[in-house]
């Protein structure tokens, strides 16, 4: 392996762990907002549990988000020294802009939300969460808006003179039609993992205590079922609107990643999406033979006509090659095609496990009617094995997003939104200074210790989410007093 | 003026933030190593608990506040001066990844210590929490230190001097100047905000540390103003001089307020030192024809352009916000006000998952 090779696993690795954590807190944030909103405002005591319960585990949670995410900041200049002298005129500003719209708001509200139970007013305690809840998710649009960029480059000119990308209109780069798409999916992704996540834990815990004939606990949970259920139910449309729009301007920004995640080979009308393929491992189109197959979908789902005409992954190469040459500065040919069966699968995946939340919500919007309860124990534990599915499916979708986008790590779009001349090649992009031991020990001490904190994160969700709520309150009763003991804090 | 100028300037203030917030909480961090030692094989003590959580309550509601500007600096670097981060980020590589791993463990430690009640468990984060305080102390000054002194840099702006040039001696004495610099700053912080029992060891040793740090960090300003730096920066060495003195004679007088407002000024005086004696160059190199300098390294005046308007219109309004964290938590904590711990023990006694018949709900430890 080289440099190259080791810097995209390296990228690969800490994005997507970073990635496990931030759908949980940029969803869960606002519900759990919403829950101290409705005990501020009902005093119903019910809610002020479910505050702290949901509050614990976010914290657990948020920490792990953090501190995977101070790698971010810094790794485009680490392993993409290169990529960041290119990009940096435009990428700079949203990620700049970030921190100070959105990372200082969450960090410090997030303290005074910790440290002021029972020291500030209940209403700007209140606000504190909220704060957090906008910045966590204004972080993701700002985020989103840097990588949108990557996938579809806008008010942006090549500049001959420095040899860089340099931005002309930032006001396209905040307004990019692949961000308008990809904020609302991933923002939608992140309340369907966060509500699953309620629903998952409360219908468990409201299904044991009924068994136990506990009834009056069991209506606290079943309050975080409804509102998981809920939330789910609306994320899910939310999901499945955005998604079939990023869909369509994929087919216009990026064709190579709509053929790619189909398999299709050749140029087809009428392009059917497959359910299941079968290829064999060497990731070229002969290989590929397609099993089960919804006909005219693909085309749809590109283009909202059953007929449309979808170019298939050999034309895309020979168009490619024309535009952008044969070979490589070391003489090695191209190839513009994105691993097909990553792709294919990534894609599939991510839309496949939502299921798991669909059918919770539905057994959910059931056996919750009406005020009911239920002490089914399969509802119990469909609860529990969903929750992990929509942390999976964003995964994938990112692992879609960009393993699809290669070999470019800023696409050319040969559309007419686009900017041309815009554009670079991963291989470009990797350090030239930084040696293949560089990245190797940074690799391996990467994943060391986010294998280590995994670990951790995972034990300890699991034990306060098994634990449940406390019984007794556990700080006294808000005297609003600046001496009272720090309940909640470290 | 020159925008690029204004960035120089922009990314120096966010420095100071970084330098002036986190480097007390880094001092708190390391503190708690020296005050919250535990003796090998003695049986936990209760009091001692209380004392770690006085000191690491401290800084509770701030920490990732003071962290986010060193996401700031890094993120307004590398909109404003990208081939900066680029020749920056890779070049000091190691050095770099050593910070990251620290901050890292230092972040999850300070979230997920009180989380499980358990002596080891306890013991682990403490770890985390000195170790990860005191390699970025000790890193960032190695690294400015660098800066200052010039690296070698080849005709693409490209960093070639490797990693053990880093460690030459000047930087090495650079590390140990924020090293004593943060342990001073944070000893004042915690004598300023504690009482008790920490607030008078953080005294005594704030007045012990207070002439060491004067001679060390003198010694390495002025071997900066003879071998690297312009004459105008000797101004700054003079008030560093001058806050660190005053330092020296507050600690001795036990006056927090001064001391504290001492160690800051003299922060502040270092990142005029450094940045000034950089200037024009933001990464200057041996040979001066290839160092990165603020007109070379910058964006497009389109881009700073809009950087300034983002920066102009947020960052007092973070200040404004931030200040009033400050101020909601201005009382001084005592052992008295740590409760109980509320965590949790790591393993869950044993309880029935789906029975039938009712039973008490399993003790909280
Ligand atoms: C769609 C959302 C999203 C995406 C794609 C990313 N992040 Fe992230 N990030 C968040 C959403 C987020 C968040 C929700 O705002 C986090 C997660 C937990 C948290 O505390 O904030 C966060 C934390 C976080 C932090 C710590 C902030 C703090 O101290 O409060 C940094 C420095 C980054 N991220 C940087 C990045 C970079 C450089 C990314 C690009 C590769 C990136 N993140 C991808
Ligand atoms: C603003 C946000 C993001 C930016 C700017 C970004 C940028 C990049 C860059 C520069 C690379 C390295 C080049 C390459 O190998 O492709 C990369 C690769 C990758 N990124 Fe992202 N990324 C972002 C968000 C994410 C997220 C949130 C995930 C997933 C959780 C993700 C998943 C990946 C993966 C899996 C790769 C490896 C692809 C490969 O090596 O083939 N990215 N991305
Ligand atoms: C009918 C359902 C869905 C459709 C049609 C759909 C479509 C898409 C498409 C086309 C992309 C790629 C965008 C690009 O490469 O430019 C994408 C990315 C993504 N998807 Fe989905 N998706 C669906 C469901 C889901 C679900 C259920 C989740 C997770 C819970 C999810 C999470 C993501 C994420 C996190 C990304 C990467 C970020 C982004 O580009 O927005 N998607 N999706």
């Amino acid at each position: 392996m080289d440099a190259l090779d080791l810097a995209r696993w390296q990228f690969g690795i800490t994005t997507v762990y970073h990635f496990i954590f931030v759908p949980l807190t940029i969803g869960l944030a606002p519900l759990v907002a919403i829950m101290q909103t409705i005990w501020v405002r009902t005093g119903d005591e019910k809610w002020l549990k479910l505050t702290k319960f949901f509050g614990k585990l976010l914290l657990i949670n948020f920490a792990i988000g953090v501190a995977t995410g101070i790698v971010q900041e810094f790794q485009f200049g680490m392993n993409w020294s290169e990529y960041s002298r290119f990009v940096g005129d435009v990428f700079g500003a949203p990620l700049a802009m970030e921190a100070l719209a959105a990372f200082f708001v969450e960090s410090t509200f997030l303290g005074l939300w910790i440290f002021g139970w029972d020291k500030l007013p209940k209403k700007i305690h209140l606000a504190c969460i909220w704060a957090v809840a906008v910045a966590t998710n204004l972080s993701a649009y700002f985020i989103l808006a840097a990588n949108s960029w990557m996938q579809h480059p806008v008010g942006t000119i090549f500049n001959l003179e420095t040899g860089r990308a340099e931005m002309v209109d930032i006001g396209a780069v905040l307004t990019n039609n692949t961000l308008l798409a990809a904020f609302p999916h991933t923002i939608t992704a992140a309340f369907l993992t966060a509500g699953t996540f309620v629903a998952g834990i409360g219908a468990w815990w409201m299904v044991r205590l009924v068994r136990r004939g506990e009834h009056d606990k069991a209506r606290t949970y079943r309050s975080a079922v409804v509102m998981g259920m809920v939330t789910m139910l609306v994320a899910g449309v939310g999901l499945i609107w955005s998604g079939d729009w990023q869909a369509k301007l994929m087919f216009d920004q990026q064709p190579m990643k709509m053929a790619a995640a189909e398999a299709l080979c050749e140029t087809q009308d009428g392009a059917a999406f497959s359910i299941l393929t079968i290829g064999d491992l060497s990731n070229s189109c002969e290989g590929v033979r397609h099993v089960i197959e919804m006909p005219g979908f693909t085309s749809f789902l590109a283009t909202g006509d059953f007929d449309a005409t979808i170019k298939g992954v050999d034309d895309l190469q020979r168009e490619y090659e024309e535009q952008f040459g044969f070979t490589d500065e070391a003489g090695n040919p191209i190839s513009y095609q994105p691993n097909l069966a990553v792709t294919y699968w990534s894609f599939r995946l991510m839309i496949g496990l939502a299921v798991f939340s669909a059918v919770l919500a539905l057994a959910a919007l059931w056996l919750t009617r009406k005020g009911r309860m239920t002490d089914n124990v399969w509802f119990a534990r469909l609860g529990v094995l969903a929750i992990p599915m929509p942390f999976l499916a964003s995964s994938f979708g990112w692992i879609f997003t960009e393993m699809g986008r290669q070999p470019w790590v800023v696409v050319p779009n040969p559309n007419p939104s686009g900017v041309d001349g815009v554009w670079l090649l991963t291989a470009q992009g990797v350090s030239e200074v930084t040696s293949v031991g560089h990245v190797a020990g940074s690799l391996v001490a990467f994943t060391a210790l986010y294998g280590v904190l995994a670990v951790i994160w995972y034990r300890l969700m699991h034990r306060y989410a098994v634990e449940g709520i406390a019984e007794t309150p556990d700080s006294p009763t808000p005297d609003q007093d600046a001496d009272a003991p720090l309940s909640f804090a470290y | 003026m020159d925008l690029a100028i204004v960035w120089f300037l922009l990314i120096a203030v966010l420095w100071t933030g970084y330098l002036v917030l986190e480097g007390f909480d880094f001092g708190v961090g390391m503190l708690l190593g020296i005050f919250g030692r535990r003796r090998r094989g003695a049986a936990p003590d209760a009091t001692a608990e209380k004392n770690r959580r006085v000191i690491i309550n401290t800084i509770g509601p701030v920490w990732d506040g003071n962290e986010v500007w060193l996401l700031t600096a890094g993120g307004a670097t590398f909109a404003a001066f990208p081939e900066w981060y680029a020749t920056l980020f890779s070049g000091f590589y190691i050095p770099l990844l050593i910070i990251l791993l620290a901050l890292i463990v230092r972040v999850v430690a300070f979230e997920w210590r009180g989380k499980i009640e358990s002596e080891t468990w306890r013991t682990w984060a403490d770890r985390a929490l000195v170790i990860g305080s005191w390699v970025p102390a000790v890193l960032w000054g190695v690294a400015f230190a660098n800066l200052v002194r010039g690296v070698e840099l080849d005709a693409n702006h490209q960093y070639v001097g490797g990693f053990l040039a880093l460690l030459n001696p000047f930087a090495l004495l650079g590390g140990a100047v924020t090293a004593l610099l943060f342990l001073t700053h944070g000893a004042v912080f915690l004598a300023l905000k504690t009482d008790g029992e920490i607030r008078e060891r953080a005294s005594v040793l704030a007045e012990r540390l207070a002439p060491v740090t004067l001679v060390v960090a003198g010694a390495w300003a002025v071997w900066a103003q003879l071998a690297f730096s312009v004459p105008w920066t000797w101004a700054a060495v003079a008030v560093a001089a001058v806050a660190l003195v005053a330092v020296v004679r507050a600690t001795r007088a036990r006056r927090e307020g001064w001391a504290f407002t001492g160690t800051a000024v003299t922060i502040v005086a270092a990142v005029v030192l450094i940045f000034g004696s950089m200037y024009p160059d933001v990464m200057p190199a041996l040979d001066p024809a290839n160092s990165l300098t603020v007109a070379n390294a910058s964006s497009s005046p389109y881009t700073l352009q809009i950087m300034t308007w983002v920066a102009v219109a947020l960052t007092p309004v973070v200040l404004l916000y931030q200040g009033w964290t400050y101020w909601v938590f201005r009382k001084r904590i005592s052992a008295e006000q740590i409760p109980e711990g509320v965590g949790l023990s790591l393993r869950k006694i044993a309880d029935q998952a789906w029975g039938s018949k009712p039973e008490t709900p399993a003790p909280r430890s």
